[in-house]
């Protein structure tokens, strides 16, 4: 976890848009939150401080970053540290300033009132001070007297800087080095490094618990990447780094999340999509009995894990809610009738299944709960959906996952949104309250300018009439899909052979490949041609696909395709059927006119070839076998 | 990686640690004909090479290079191990 994967790389080009930033005039606040959320190196991290610095010296406006001054005290160097904390800061909401103490310089700047930290009106001072400082040793003597001394000064330093200067303290919980001299016995003998540091730990706990201040758990950050690797003697010996350097990032960003909660930004809503995320595969096409979660299998597991930590989320005061591309009550079918489910409706407060971009629903749900878009978290297996909304909502934290589930519950908690520096009942009551019943928030598709964001995708459409080779699954797409169908045909893969054969029909199959990967054949469209008209009988499309203009697309290759056979006039018709209201403006979206409209529903069109106008599209068109010289 | 592709790259980070965009690194470069090359920001330049090398130095050998040529033979010998 010490890469900080849930971050996007930083783009080559970082350390010149820091400079940038510099020269804008404007609102700098985002800016500078969106260049803090990637993965820094770090030279590319000293960038950010340098950047911050003279934002901070010119008395710019750094909201809404929230502002803080933290004094930091060690025994230790702790520059090469300090060089990520901008950055990290930044991350989760905060502004940092940060006042150095002298190397070594810890007591003495706790006693003297005109000292260079309390005379410096810093916020918070953070006590980065480990076992060497202490002088705990693992050369025996009195555990009690020993640990009880050596927290003793400490403690005495964080109460002389909060009383001298106003400073909270932060106090570390120590990490304990891996050597042992015992192996296993240590644990049962006296005066062992790891007992004295246990002890300490415990009386600094004790303090915050009775006399305030926060805790930086330095123990746990060096337990989740090993306490060997954490202590490195050549970095110690040579210039006193108080642990590897290439931990720096890993406790900043740990540090810059506690910083975040004392500012009050922690986040407060987990919204989980659904499709492999919180089960594998699509309830839509997969069915109640098809989706994987359970005991029965290592992806099942998986999943339930995840549904296991949004609840113990939730159980920690942490509002859920729901965002997923599928019909509503299909969805909450899974929460309702699933055995294997561990999520219930009730544990959502707000529950958006529907076919809407995922950016509106997430406005509608911090709406609905009276959150600021800063509020939310997303939590979506899908690289193309998260991509989507860092674009639309860049103030909405979208952890990257890996493509293997089992990790998604440990990358979630890794990146520490949801950090905090108190808690209790009331906090888990508020949250249940939202949870009432799953409310549905009213949603409007927002037209945006994604800007880049469908052409950044890289997508490839390959179109061609049906062949052999494809003839399984194009009749499985035909059968299976009732959503995005506009005439729901039921056809046979005999059915289909002859309609290949059939020279008066244009038939077309479209795959669509994008930079994250192959999804396959998601659309098929069938065309029956009479001389110079020309009536569509199939037309249908996976709703993995929508929203990327594959249906403008296809669109324009029917047309050039009838074109080039001479058609003049294209008839369309939408048949209404219990789950395809979703298409019911399919025809009209795409410019074809409406000429008539049953008392049914069912909805006939015309379209004039010669008054087509293509539109732009984001993405490669390829005719894997030309369309047009099929018959 | 050849001795002129480990030297651009340590170049790039030299630009980002001493904060000069125009700076260009010969083997011959030392410490005194960099202004901002202290003893901090060298821990930092060698803290940065270890990461985009992926390499560890060991205690003799932050110090060791009396050049900027000698420091690419350095990384150039720890690659190849």
């Amino acid at each position: 976890m010490q890469d900080l994967p849930w971050l996007l790389p930083a783009p080559q080009d970082y350390s010149a848009q820091c400079r940038a930033v510099l020269e804008s005039a404007g609102d700098i606040g985002q800016d500078l939150q969106r260049l803090a959320g990637f993965r820094l190196s770090s030279p590319q991290a000293l960038s950010y401080a340098r950047l911050l610095r003279k934002l901070t010296v010119g008395g710019r406006d750094l909201s809404p970053l929230a502002p803080l001054k933290l004094a930091i005290v060690s025994n230790a160097t702790m520059e090469f540290v300090a060089d990520h904390l901008p950055a990290a800061a930044a991350r989760h909401g905060v502004a940092l300033e940060i006042v150095q103490a002298e190397f070594g310089l810890v007591m003495q700047e706790a006693i003297d009132p005109a000292s260079r930290v309390n005379a410096s009106g810093a916020d918070a001072v953070l006590l980065a001070v480990d076992h060497r400082w202490l002088g705990l040793t693992d050369l025996g003597g009195d555990d009690a007297a020993q640990a009880g001394g050596a927290v003793a000064k400490l403690l005495e330093a964080a109460r002389l800087f909060r009383d001298h200067g106003g400073a909270v303290p932060i106090l570390p919980l120590l990490a304990t080095p891996a050597e042992s001299l015992f192996g296993s016995f240590d644990r049962r003998v006296a005066g062992s490094l790891a007992s004295k540091i246990s002890r300490v730990n415990q009386a600094i706990l004790d303090f915050a618990e009775g006399e305030g201040g926060y805790l930086f758990d330095v123990d746990a950050i060096a337990r989740s990447v090993g306490a060997a690797q954490w202590f490195d003697p050549v970095a110690w010996n040579g210039q006193k780094q108080p642990f590897h350097p290439a931990f720096n990032a890993l406790y900043a960003d740990r540090l810059g999340a506690l910083l975040g909660a004392v500012r009050g930004k922690a986040r407060k809503c987990l919204v989980l999509d659904l499709d492999n995320t919180l089960w594998g595969g699509a309830i839509g096409d997969d069915g109640l009995a098809g989706i994987v979660l359970g005991q029965g299998s290592a992806a099942g597991e998986s999943f339930l894990n995840v549904q296991l930590t949004a609840k113990a989320l939730k159980a920690r005061g942490v509002i859920l809610a729901v965002s997923s591309k599928n019909d509503d009550e299909v969805a909450r079918s899974a929460f309702r009738e699933h055995s294997e489910m561990i999520l219930k409706e009730s544990d959502i407060a707000v529950f958006q299944a529907n076919w809407i971009d995922k950016a509106s629903n997430l406005e509608g749900i911090a709406a609905a709960l009276s959150l600021g878009l800063d509020a939310l978290v997303l939590l979506d297996d899908n690289p193309a959906e998260r991509a989507h909304v860092r674009s639309a909502l860049p103030m909405v934290a979208v952890p990257e996952l890996p493509n293997d589930p089992a990790w998604f519950p440990q990358v979630l908690l890794a990146a520490g949104y949801f950090e905090t520096v108190s808690f209790g009942e009331d906090d888990v009551i508020r949250a249940a309250s939202y949870a009432e019943n799953a409310q549905r928030a009213e949603v409007l598709a927002k037209s945006r300018d994604l800007g880049d964001y469908l052409t950044a995708l890289e997508m490839t459409l390959s179109c061609g009439p049906f062949d052999a080779a494809n003839r399984a699954r194009v009749t499985q797409l035909i059968n299976k899909s009732n959503q995005f169908n506009l005439l729901t045909r039921k056809l046979t893969e005999a059915d289909v052979q002859g309609l290949e054969a059939d020279p008066a029909v244009v038939t077309l199959q479209a795959r669509l490949g994008d930079r994250y990967g192959d999804m396959g054949l998601i659309s098929v469209v069938t065309c029956r041609v009479d001389g110079r008209e020309a009536t569509v009988t199939d037309w249908l499309m996976s709703c993995r696909v929508l929203g990327r203009k594959v249906e403008e697309a296809i669109y324009d290759v029917l047309v050039s395709t009838l074109s080039g056979r001479g058609v003049e006039t294209l008839h369309a018709t939408y048949a209404p059927t219990k789950k395809n209201g979703m298409v019911a403006e399919h025809f009209d979206r795409l410019g074809l006119r409406r000429v008539a409209e049953t008392v049914g529903g069912v909805r006939r069109y015309e379209a004039s070839i010669a008054d087509y106008v293509p539109p732009e599209l984001p993405m490669k068109i390829e005719l894997f076998q030309d369309v047009r010289t099929r018959g | 990686m050849d001795h002129g592709e480990i030297l651009s790259k340590i170049n790039e980070l030299m630009r980002d640690v001493f904060d000069e965009d125009d700076l260009v690194a010969t083997d011959a470069m030392t410490a005194e004909d960099v202004a901002d090359w202290d003893s901090t920001n060298h821990v930092r330049l060698m803290v940065a090479i270890e990461e985009v090398f992926k390499i560890r130095f060991a205690t003799d050998e932050i110090t060791a290079p009396e050049n900027v040529g000698e420091l690419v033979d350095l990384v150039a010998s720890k690659m190849k191990a």
